[in-house]
């Protein structure tokens, strides 16, 4: 398991803060539980299965809902 | 395709208004009907595609979300042929978003600021002995830096030569430069203001206290209250709820006008977001003056507290106890001031440094059978004497008798908020020396600007004896004084208060007062980037200096009243457009999105006065 941070645009709605974590969840190889979307800080932190899944997947995943990845 | 449109937002809303503009000059000025109709659909469809979008994504992820009400409320005008309102719902929407990130941004400033303040590069000395610029990341601890005027310090260190003075606003928020000198302890993102020094690396990357500073102010914003928690939970029933009643106003009523109106008053903007934007501008606020609260829970708890603690060593007082007053009895004075340096030199007890400095340079003897006295003080043998270094209990204790001016002295010495140190050799008392800890400048004005903002009960706890603490007490205008307080009586006495119902705030230095900090309902530490400090308590002073607990307060009342406010106005806002609804006849959906957005615009301002908030004079 190794933890990740992203840095995301500006987020404006606590339920795109709803919207990303789900989306992340839905994802293979991240922990459910170590998902942590940081409205304020427009960060999700979370940690994950190296051998299942990159850093870049999830990136692709959020970016897919429409937020940018910075 | 998505992407694209989701990309170009800007674009959509500043061509929609030119289109809106148009159809209503269409309307209004040349009364063509047909060319004002094609400029709103036009502007409707353009305008809902990336909130339909964005309400699509959400759903698949089972979030239903605003926009989903609003693309729904949009399909619905356009449907009744109301295309002015589809057009001008969509508008305000996207353009209230694009307000709302400009306005966010700048709640969120004060923390950007900081992380701006991150180091980026360093001087680092390569095998070959010359420093060469390499990135902050390709630091290793032990590594030997060099740093010159006006850079930033790129990791934790300790300065092994070279001098120079040091702006360590980033991490303590104070402006005022320190000058740092070998062996001194520099900190990451701090920047040298004049001077050379050459440091070894001790802490780097995520382990700096900077970074551990940026990492929890993060955490702090984002975490939530109860009360915050409870919105949460609420918005996610809510807005669900939202459209289930708007299908039901359109299958009761069969007047899809007014079902449409529902779902746009229904969104819940203002009051999802008006909490976390004050605990944002708050924390923002308290970051950027060197003070770092944990959390939003602890906001509202601070902002509460009636009674405030203070441990008195190094918080009210200097912690740099100095001998102010010495008396001798009897002969050979010279070898008992031997004796009890050479006792004292192996004590880590803060009077012993006093003791020493006073004493000065001399020879010290070998000491054996040293046996401390919890509470006491120290007997041990020199130069096959009994020597016992200590307070009057110890005296007692060793059956020692003062002389009759002993006694005055001792007495005159204690009621001028003397710690005693009384040394006897042989059972006979040779040397009693009155220490003191100086008050720290300034703490008599904190003291009364707490006693302003409204914290009742003023107490001070120490280990030392009531006549020193009673002294210290009057000095400062407390309303309380405690001595001779181990630190699990001080324990005791907070539980005491918090159970009779007082909120209590606990400000110690973080070095032996870790359970006070946490039995206390707030504990405040004075950490300059002391990890216990960081780790135990709920607030620091980043600079040990009680100076900012005002502040500190003061911010915290204001936040909490600010949360209250934006309650206010979104509860307000709703009740507003409700009645809207039932009672008047000029309530439309564009009215209610203007208002709805209007209110998170009011909310989020509101949050930003925080940002400028300052304790008045």
């Amino acid at each position: 398991m190794k933890n990740a941070s992203i840095q995301l645009e500006t987020l404006t709605c606590p339920s795109c803060a709803q919207k990303i974590e789900n989306a992340v969840k839905a994802l293979d190889g991240v922990d459910k539980e170590s998902i942590r979307v940081l409205f304020n800080a427009s960060k999700v932190k979370f940690s994950y299965d190296e051998a299942k899944v990159s850093v870049h997947d999830v990136e692709n995943a959020i970016a897919a809902l429409g937020f940018k990845v910075l | 395709m998505k992407r694209f449109i989701l990309g170009r937002k800007n674009h959509i809303v500043l061509i929609s208004a030119i289109l809106i503009a148009a159809g209503f000059f269409c309307a209004l000025a040349l009364k063509n009907t047909a060319a004002a109709d094609t400029a709103f659909i036009i502007a409707s469809i353009l305008g809902a595609a990336p909130i339909a979008i964005q309400a699509y994504q959400a759903l698949r992820v089972r979030v239903v979300s605003i926009d989903l009400l609003v693309t729904i409320a949009v399909a619905g005008a356009f449907l009744i042929r109301n295309f002015e309102e589809s057009a001008v719902v969509t508008f305000l929407f996207l353009f209230g978003a694009w307000l709302e990130q400009r306005t966010l941004t700048k709640t969120r400033s004060a923390i950007r600021e900081l992380t701006e303040m991150a180091p980026e590069s360093a001087l680092k000395q390569m095998p070959d002995g010359d420093f060469r610029e390499v990135a902050v990341e390709e630091v290793d601890a032990g590594d030997i830096l060099l740093v010159k005027t006006g850079a930033r310090i790129p990791v934790d260190g300790t300065v092994l030569s070279g001098e120079g003075s040091v702006s360590e606003a980033a991490i303590t928020g104070e402006s005022l430069p320190v000058l740092k000198g070998r062996g001194d302890k520099v900190f990451a993102g701090t920047v040298l203001d004049n001077g050379t020094i050459r440091i070894v690396a001790d802490r780097v990357g995520e382990d700096t206290t900077f970074a551990r500073i940026i990492e929890l102010v993060e955490e702090a914003q984002d975490s939530k209250t109860k009360a915050e928690r409870f919105i949460d939970r609420f918005a996610r029933y809510y807005t669900p709820a939202v459209l289930v009643l708007g299908m039901l106003v359109l299958a009761f009523t069969r007047d899809p006008e007014l079902a449409v109106t529902i779902l746009v008053l229904g969104c819940p903007g203002a009051l999802v977001i008006g909490v976390p934007v004050s605990n944002v501008a708050g924390i923002g606020n308290g970051a950027r003056h060197g003070i770092l609260f944990k959390g939003s829970e602890v906001i509202s708890a601070l902002s509460r507290v009636d009674t405030i603690v203070f441990d008195k060593t190094g918080t009210l007082t200097l912690g740099n106890p100095e001998v102010t007053e010495k008396a001798y009895f009897g002969e050979d004075i010279d070898r008992a001031l031997v004796y009890l340096a050479s006792v004292e030199r192996e004590s880590d007890h803060p009077l012993a440094g006093a003791v020493l400095d006073e004493i000065g340079d001399t020879v010290y003897r070998q000491v054996t059978d040293t046996e401390v006295i919890k509470g006491r003080g120290i007997i041990a043998s020199v130069d096959g004497h009994r020597v016992a270094v200590g307070n009057a209990a110890l005296m007692e204790r060793e059956g020692v008798e003062p002389g009759t001016r002993a006694k005055t002295e001792i007495a005159r010495f204690e009621k001028n908020g003397d710690s005693l140190v009384l040394t006897a050799v042989d059972g006979e008392l040779k040397i009693l020396m009155g220490v003191r800890d100086p008050v720290r400048p300034g703490a008599k004005e904190v003291l009364q600007k707490l006693k302003r903002l409204g914290v009742r009960n003023l107490v001070m706890l120490s280990g030392d004896n009531q006549g020193t603490v009673d002294a210290v007490g009057r000095e400062l205008g407390l309303t309380e004084a405690r001595g001779s307080m181990l630190p699990e009586d001080k324990a005791a006495y907070i539980r005491k208060l918090t159970e009779k119902g007082r909120i209590v705030a606990f400000v110690g230095d973080g070095v032996n007062d870790s359970p006070s900090l946490a039995l206390a309902d707030i504990g405040i530490a004075m950490g300059g980037g002391t990890d216990a400090a960081i780790e135990t308590s709920d607030v620091v002073l980043m600079n040990s200096d009680i100076c900012r607990l005002p502040h500190a307060l003061g911010i915290a009342r204001a936040t909490a009243a600010n949360m209250r406010q934006n309650i206010a106005i979104a509860v307000g806002v709703v009740l507003f457009l409700l009645a809207g609804v039932f009672f008047s006849e000029w309530m439309n959906m564009s009215v209610g999105m203007l208002v709805h957005e209007g209110s998170i615009l009011a909310v989020i301002l509101n949050a930003m006065r925080l940002l400028q908030y300052r304790l008045k004079k």
